[in-house]
């Protein structure tokens, strides 16, 4: 019997249409539909300035807004040939870490409301509000603050940042043994996620997928190790892994990055000062600070030309990879040596875990087609683009 | 306490219509209809901080034909169209629709081929939330808004 | 490694390639390759073991109009094992652009080519199956092309017919009922 699921469903994370065929509740055959939240951003990307695009990258991958950013600036730096200040550096690292314990959340919370445990989701969001306070300390917006610009950041930390984030630090983990207390033993749990949704380690490196659905199954392939960016191989953290490659493999990877990246957050907000540079101190890229604006001329006229014209890219090509909270991710960018940007192109872990997805649920039954979809932690924004 | 009073029953006199809309506007149950980044502030507006059960919404219905309510939140692309006027259709009356943040509203940051600039074009908008995402208080003042309008809502 | 003895070693192992290093501002190698070496080039790739490109992360095209040639096609490879990026660069004439697929090669580019040919047209012979993946089935045009236009003025459309007649639905429970009695 042949079942459309989608794309309107409680429980698909977005507009994802699967035509399942089915025997009775056994999965047959699965075939995604995607693309009913195609958007045309590298399209309209092509129109705007370098520094335009940043809104518009964050918006792609809504739940790894900050990780966008930083991926889309990294290569941008890439092709211009700065170096941003060390303290800058640090900072990204614990913006992005934050961000991939902000994504995490997101999907414990929804993994567990589709799987049954509907406390786990009010419980994440919960915490959750507290990171999305921290944004909005930097930049006064919930969830895309386009703090990470090209050159480094938008302005420099404001009051308050260390203690906020240090007071998060401190309260999240026991609220993490709480989560993991309801889910990690939990008979339900096992029964309903252990075994579900496998898929093999040749497997996931043959369809290119990456992140905690690789790592689950056992490829040990973290960017952050393999192609270091922003000064992590200074950092000490753990990559976790496991070998089953099942739904629950992957809850345990997920769970177990979260404590990482606490730990790297801790070690970045050490080594932040509460005051410095906030980005490289070129002209030609930076705007110069408020104060100055107001009272020195050529001051005036830089900030004019940076908001109006924007700055020139030297033509070429760069791609920079970092690690998502979904895996690899990195924009192909292409210069023509102008203002604006000949081609922008997001690498999307999750189109390809969509990809994937057939050979995940196939054999299965129809409720664990659920439980794999929120597994893969796809984001429709990442995958339509 | 007099005898008298012993024997008066409590009774409220009021009109059908208000009783109607009273119900009405109490308990809107939207169907999930979340496309984009949108939907993840209105599920943050449904959990414990900004608590949308207090004001009656208290369940996302998964179904259409369960709902009164239709949060259209985030951006409707052209391939979704059909999809979205087929949900609303199999919503039963009196239904009401929001279009919660700027894509929904007049297409957003993105004026381009892919999206239907303004989901009024395919159906019919009691509230407009404005933001790239509004913040859930914004979009409870507008659910609080509509309710107004229900109660101003005759019934024939 | 660098990008010559990488391209050195591919002759080597492929006699008959001809592959153009290009200079890059990444970490990635850059090689440019001819579009009939396709198949060649990235058997070889993957498969030699001291080269070992197993995942392909990345298959996209940039379109260079009104250059000629307009378009090039940039494969975007990782090695685990040694720890290396590859980019290789393919380019493509404007008029009837094809390429050899490499699904057959990695399983990943399937949906990545189909990507390939919504939005910029470019038709990858011998693909499993060619349909459109984001845009309408029914759309006319490649979005992504540098001729097609950023706003368009459309009415959106809002019936969509029922996809399955009724016969087709009954034969689809039928046949369940087949199955299970």
């Amino acid at each position: 019997m042949t079942v459309n699921m989608g794309p309107q469903h409680p429980s698909t994370h977005g507009v994802l249409r699967l035509v399942l065929e089915l025997d009775g509740e056994t999965v047959l055959s699965a075939s995604p539909t995607i693309g009913y939240l195609h958007t045309g951003i590298e399209k309209t990307a092509e129109q705007k300035k370098w520094s335009q695009v940043i809104p518009l990258v964050e918006r792609m991958d809504y739940l790894s807004a900050q990780s966008n950013n930083l991926a889309f600036c990294l290569s941008v730096e890439t092709l211009l040939g700065i170096d941003v200040p060390e303290r800058v550096r640090w900072i990204r690292v614990l913006i992005a870490e934050l961000q991939r314990i902000n994504s995490h959340l997101v999907w414990l919370g929804t993994h567990g409301m589709e799987v049954g445990a509907v406390s786990v989701m009010l419980y994440c969001f919960r915490e959750r509000e507290l990171l999305l306070n921290i944004n909005e300390l930097l930049a006064g917006f919930r969830l895309f603050p386009s703090y990470i610009r090209v050159g480094g950041l938008r302005e420099d930390l404001p009051r308050g940042f260390h203690d906020a984030v240090r007071a998060f630090l401190d309260r999240f983990p026991s609220k993490l043994d709480e989560y993991e207390d309801l889910l990690t033993k939990n008979e339900i749990y096992l029964k309903r996620t252990q075994g579900v949704g496998r898929i093999s380690a040749e497997d996931a490196v043959a369809y290119s997928l990456v992140g905690p659905i690789a790592r689950a199954a056992g490829v040990p392939y973290d960017v952050r190790r393999v192609f270091p960016y922003l000064g992590y191989e200074t950092f000490e953290f753990d990559v976790p892994t496991q070998l089953a490659g099942d739904v629950y493999a992957r809850y345990l990877v997920r769970v177990a990055e979260i404590r990482q990246s606490v730990r790297i957050c801790r070690q970045a907000l050490e080594r932040i000062a509460a005051t410095g540079p906030y980005a490289v101190n070129d002209p030609r890229i930076t705007p110069p600070p408020k104060d100055r604006v107001y009272s020195e001329m050529e001051a005036l006229i830089q900030h004019f030309l940076l908001y109006s014209q924007g700055f020139s890219v030297p033509a070429g090509e760069a791609y920079v990879p970092i690690e998502g909270p979904r895996g690899e991710q990195g924009f192909m960018v292409v210069s023509d040596g102008t203002n604006r940007p000949w081609r922008v192109k997001s690498r999307p872990p999750s189109l390809l875990a969509c990809q994937a997805l057939e050979r995940m649920i196939v054999g299965g039954l129809i409720a664990d087609v659920i439980a794999v979809i929120g597994s893969i932690d796809v984001v429709m924004g990442d995958v339509d683009r | 306490m007099t005898a008298e009073s012993d024997l008066e029953i409590p009774v409220l006199t009021t009109s059908v219509e208000k009783m109607v809309q009273w119900a009405r506007r109490s308990s809107i149950w939207p169907v999930t209809f979340g496309l984009a980044c949108c939907a993840i502030e209105m599920m943050a507006m449904s959990c414990s901080r900004y608590d949308i059960a207090r004001f009656g919404a208290e369940v996302f219905r998964g179904s259409p034909r369960q709902s009164d309510l239709m949060i259209v939140a985030g951006r409707l692309s052209r391939k979704m169209a059909p999809a979205l006027r087929r949900i609303y259709d199999q919503m039963p009356e009196p239904k009401w629709v929001i279009s919660m943040g700027a894509c929904a509203s007049i297409g957003g940051v993105f004026d381009n081929y892919a999206l239907v600039q303004g989901v009024d074009q395919v159906v019919p908008v009691d509230v407009y939330v404005p933001g790239c995402p509004p913040r859930p208080e914004s979009l409870i003042y507008g659910i609080v808004q509509l309710q107004r309008k229900i109660a101003q809502q005759k019934l024939t | 490694m660098d990008a010559t003895a990488l391209a050195a070693r591919l002759e080597e192992v492929a006699p008959g390639l001809q592959l153009e290093v290009v200079p890059s501002v990444d970490r990635h190698l850059t090689l440019v390759a001819r579009p009939d070496e396709m198949p060649v080039l990235a058997r070889a790739l993957r498969e030699v073991p001291d080269l070992a490109f197993t995942l392909l992360a990345e298959l996209t095209a940039v379109d260079f109009w009104p250059r000629e040639p307009r378009y090039e096609v940039v494969y975007l490879l990782v090695s685990l094992e040694h720890r290396r990026r590859l980019r290789v660069k393919v380019r493509l004439p404007g008029a009837e652009a094809h390429l050899a697929t490499v699904s057959g090669i990695w399983p990943a580019a399937n949906w990545l080519e189909r990507e390939v040919w919504d939005l910029f047209g470019i038709a990858f012979d011998g693909h499993p199956d060619p349909r459109r993946l984001i845009m309408p089935e029914d759309w006319n045009g490649h979005p992504l092309r540098k001729d097609y236009p950023v706003q368009i003025v459309m009415k959106p459309k809002t019936f969509e017919p029922m996809q399955v007649t009724e016969e087709e639905f009954r034969a689809s429970v039928a046949r369940d009922r087949l199955v299970r009695s």
